[in-house]
């Protein structure tokens, strides 16, 4: 067996790690975007580039959850979209995009909501068109809607039947209050009182009078802002959103244990509470602490409880992507019997980073892993064009992305320790398992 | 066009080098030509839970992860029925770390009985999460032991049951490796900003001297032709009755796979497919419904799963999907319907070749094969498919007696 032989072959010394550049000592650099003004005031970002000659636009209208008088409007105007103008059927609609091998789809967020395209770029100048006619002529026919209800209630079934699910809602209704747009969710109810007219107000608040900024990304037709203009630039949007106030109520008791399937044989875990937005100047220093604590592989929750203890396939920390507030969340799920003792693994390591700094050689390892996979992350116009849409989104300062660089790369034992004492209390924390 | 050179060790690893010269990073992709194929009956779930041992340390180097993570690298691996494939990425400075990390595990694990102890509990809760603890999660299982009576794709990757992962004993596990992680088994790709001398001169350092040990030689009897219908009724506690329905269809290489892979997005994959616009919206029968298939090496089997509509008749259900699949039959589809189902497929292809780690990845798919060049052709063989090879695949797939059928029923 090769275990018996020298390990030493010729020399090489296998035992010794070849020497390597540490990732923070790289200059990383974000490639600018351009900007765009249409002839209405649209903003258009747009990064080129690319080794194919492939393209992907995104129209994200700030027509989200936060904007509904009532539940469901918002996604459902969003996914509805597309099922019909009063030219053409849901059908035609489909197999148009479908024909020239693009793909259109349709996302519902907490702000805002998004219309996003993918395709050949040679393509481009067949699928504007259409694109123009969904947001300004939809006309949200009623079986399309019976059947988006009835559709969406049988999802909604399946979906309670699972603990993760289960658990994801819960925990965000304690976080943010029941009537929060972060913190509501769909019931059957939901669909049962849905009604056409309410999309179509919602639709022409929202979409055709509401706010509309575009992202463009990949190899670029020369000829892309005549072809925007054309179609977007006479749309009567506005240059401004109505202001949210949304109040939250979070719960006052803290721990839950929900029974959603006896025959379970896993339970879903969340542990959480409130946190600062990407404005906040803990935020990026926090991001390296988050990485440490659960964030990566290499983190202190899957080293102990998966590496260590074999209690689940995977624990993971981070930061909610919301606009207007945020929280710091565990996720896993884990086996029923050994779920409590997940709990306090969890807080053994919450305690562990209050109470002992970490090394310089764990921190170096955690930098150098971040810094390497933004590094990666920057593979290609899309990704690019994802940094940047978060920057406009957020409206963070434009040297966001270089601030937070330089914050990964200098915060120290000493500020990750006061960090943990300041975020990582477990009294402020939210916990539930639902089995 | 993706460009690549290819070399072969002495002790039988074949390098593949694709040369990008617009990324600061560099990818490393292993391909071993292992997987739940070539497991025993009795013992299933062994080239996955093998993949997570992979993890655990190898034979000088205590840990994989850690020294990839100082690097700036990250990495993960998957296990399918036919192959294993392990890739990292990480800044081209560092490139070395990759070959040393990787060369030590080709060498020799470290077969610590602490780290089957743990991976064996996480491998069990993965079992759970994905297929025990979901509603449908045993769905495929039923099937693939409907649909082969004897070739190992009986048994899904993540193994037949939760027992063959516990028993699995550290004596196996060294077995197996020795079997099958042997560089006359194993593809290397390497993509990024490399030159091929500079690729050569590392393999050489780190991988030339790993014992080339024995080939493994795979002996898969086919699986024998299926002469009547297969039906099966389960009842399960989920809110909604299900459909599943599949068909063996051609192995990746022949031209029926790719006539069989348009098939399934004509009938399925997008709102404006055959099955989603005459079932969901017009006959409202099925809440969703789906076409695909496994993309295995050997016959696969290409499925229709739907949830039907409370209140539907499971039977009035299938038979309009069976006149669906009578009209594919009949009537050759139009050149327009076929140009729309192939311009999908080439967007497709452009999209997954944007990373450079996809690149890496489908160069040692494709030379796992049989020719990393193939990458290069496969676009042609979709395009030479015509209606007439619609027509006639679909008769063959589509026939009943080689049709399994499960009626996954709420209790």
């Amino acid at each position: 067996m090769i275990k018996d032989k020298t390990v030493t072959i010729k020399g090489l010394n296998r035992k010794q790690a070849p020497k390597i550049k540490d990732a923070v000592e790289f200059n990383l650099s974000l490639k600018p975007y351009e900007k765009l003004v249409l002839d209405n005031g649209i903003e258009v970002y747009t990064v080129s580039g690319g080794a194919e000659e492939v393209m992907q636009l995104e129209w994200v209208f700030f027509a989200g959850n936060s904007y509904e008088k009532a539940n469901g409007i918002a996604a459902a105007t969003n996914h509805l979209i597309k099922n019909g103008t009063s030219g053409k059927t849901a059908f035609e609609i489909s197999e148009h995009f479908d024909f020239y091998g693009s793909y259109l789809n349709r996302h519902c967020y907490n702000e805002t909501a998004v219309i996003s395209l993918h395709t050949l770029t040679r393509h481009l100048s067949e699928l504007l068109p259409v694109v123009s006619e969904l947001i300004t002529d939809p006309v949200f026919p009623e079986h399309e809607l019976d059947i988006f209800k009835q559709n969406m209630r049988q999802k909604l079934e399946v979906n309670l039947k699972k603990c993760d699910f289960v658990a994801n809602r819960l925990i965000d209704e304690y976080l943010y209050g029941a009537d929060h747009p972060y913190g509501k969710y769909s019931t059957l109810q939901t669909y049962e009182v849905l009604n056409r007219e309410q999309l179509v107000d919602f639709h022409k608040q929202f979409y055709l009078h509401g706010k509309l900024v575009i992202f463009v990304a990949g190899i670029l037709p020369a000829d892309l802002y005549q072809q925007l203009n054309a179609h977007f630039g006479k749309l009567p949007v506005q240059q401004t959103t109505a202001s949210l106030v949304h109040p939250i109520h979070a719960a006052a008791e803290k721990k839950y244990r929900i029974s959603n399937d006896p025959a379970g044989v896993q339970g879903a875990i969340r542990i959480a509470r409130p946190f600062v937005t990407r404005k906040h100047p803990d935020f990026a220093p926090m991001q390296v602490l988050n990485t440490l604590f659960g964030g990566f592989f290499g983190s202190r929750l899957m080293s102990n409880i998966r590496e260590d203890k074999g209690y689940t396939y995977g624990i993971h920390s981070y930061f909610q992507n919301h606009i207007a507030e945020s929280a710091i969340m565990i996720s896993t799920e884990a086996g029923k019997d050994v779920c409590e003792e997940t709990v306090k693994e969890v807080y053994h390591e919450m305690e562990l980073l209050r109470r002992e700094p970490v090394s310089e050689e764990e921190l170096l390892l955690v930098k150098n892993y971040l810094i390497g996979t933004i590094l990666g992350d920057l593979d290609g116009p899309f990704h690019i064009i994802g940094r940047w849409k978060n920057v406009v989104l957020n409206e963070l300062p434009q040297d966001y992305f270089y601030s937070s660089v330089d914050a990964i790369k200098n915060v120290t034992p000493a500020h990750l320790q006061e960090l943990a004492n300041k975020y990582l209390q477990p009294d402020s924390f939210y916990e539930l398992i639902v089995v | 066009m993706i460009q690549f050179e290819r070399f072969t060790l002495a002790n039988g690893l074949t390098v593949i080098v694709h040369r990008d010269v617009s990324t600061p990073m560099v990818v490393l992709d292993i391909l071993y030509d292992v997987g739940a194929r070539d497991e025993d009956p009795e013992r299933t779930g062994f080239a996955h839970l093998f993949e997570h041992l992979m993890f655990g340390g190898s034979i000088n180097i205590p840990d994989y992860d850690e020294p990839l993570q100082v690097a700036g690298g990250e990495n993960n691996a998957y296990t399918t029925n036919d192959l294993t494939n392990y890739y990292c990425q990480l800044p081209l400075e560092n490139i070395e770390t990759a070959f040393w990390l990787e060369s030590d595990r080709m060498l020799s694990l470290a077969f610590s009985e602490k780290s089957l102890d743990v991976q064996r509990k996480v491998v069990c809760e993965e079992f759970k999460e994905h297929y025990l603890n979901k509603p449908y999660g045993d769905a495929w299982q039923l099937i693939r032991e409907m649909a082969y009576t004897s070739h190992p794709y009986r048994w899904m990757t993540i193994g037949k049951e939760l027992k063959h992962i516990e028993e699995a004993k550290l004596s196996d596990v060294k077995d197996f490796f020795f079997k099958h992680y042997r560089p006359s088994n194993a593809i290397m790709a390497v993509a990024g900003n490399v030159e091929v001398e500079e690729v050569r001169k590392l393999a050489e350092k780190w991988f030339g001297d790993i014992d080339p040990g024995e080939r493994y030689v795979r002996s898969i009897q086919p699986e024998p032709l299926q002469t009547e219908a297969r039906k099966k009724t389960v009842k399960r506690n989920v809110p909604l009755d299900a459909l599943y329905k599949c068909w063996h269809m051609p192995s990746r290489l022949e031209h029926g796979y790719y006539v069989a892979d348009l098939i399934t997005d004509i009938l399925g994959g997008s709102t404006s497919s055959r099955l989603y616009q005459a079932l969901v919206k017009e006959k409202k029968l099925f809440s969703n419904i789906e076409c695909y298939h496994f993309g295995t090496v050997d016959r696969g089997l290409l499925a229709i799963e739907g949830k039907l509509v409370k209140g539907v008749d499971i039977h009035e259900a299938e038979r309009a999907i069976d006149a669906i699949l009578a009209d594919l039959k009949e009537k050759k589809i139009d050149e327009k319907e076929l140009q729309k189902v192939k311009n999908k497929t080439e967007s497709l292809m452009a999209f997954e070749d944007m990373t450079l780690m996809n690149r890496a990845n489908s160069l040692a798919y494709y030379e796992f094969l049989g020719d990393a060049s193939l990458m290069n052709t496969e676009l042609a063989r979709y395009q030479e498919v015509s209606a007439d090879d619609i027509l006639a695949e679909s008769r063959r797939l589509f026939d009943d007696k080689n049709s399994n059928t499960l009626y996954y029923m709420a209790e």
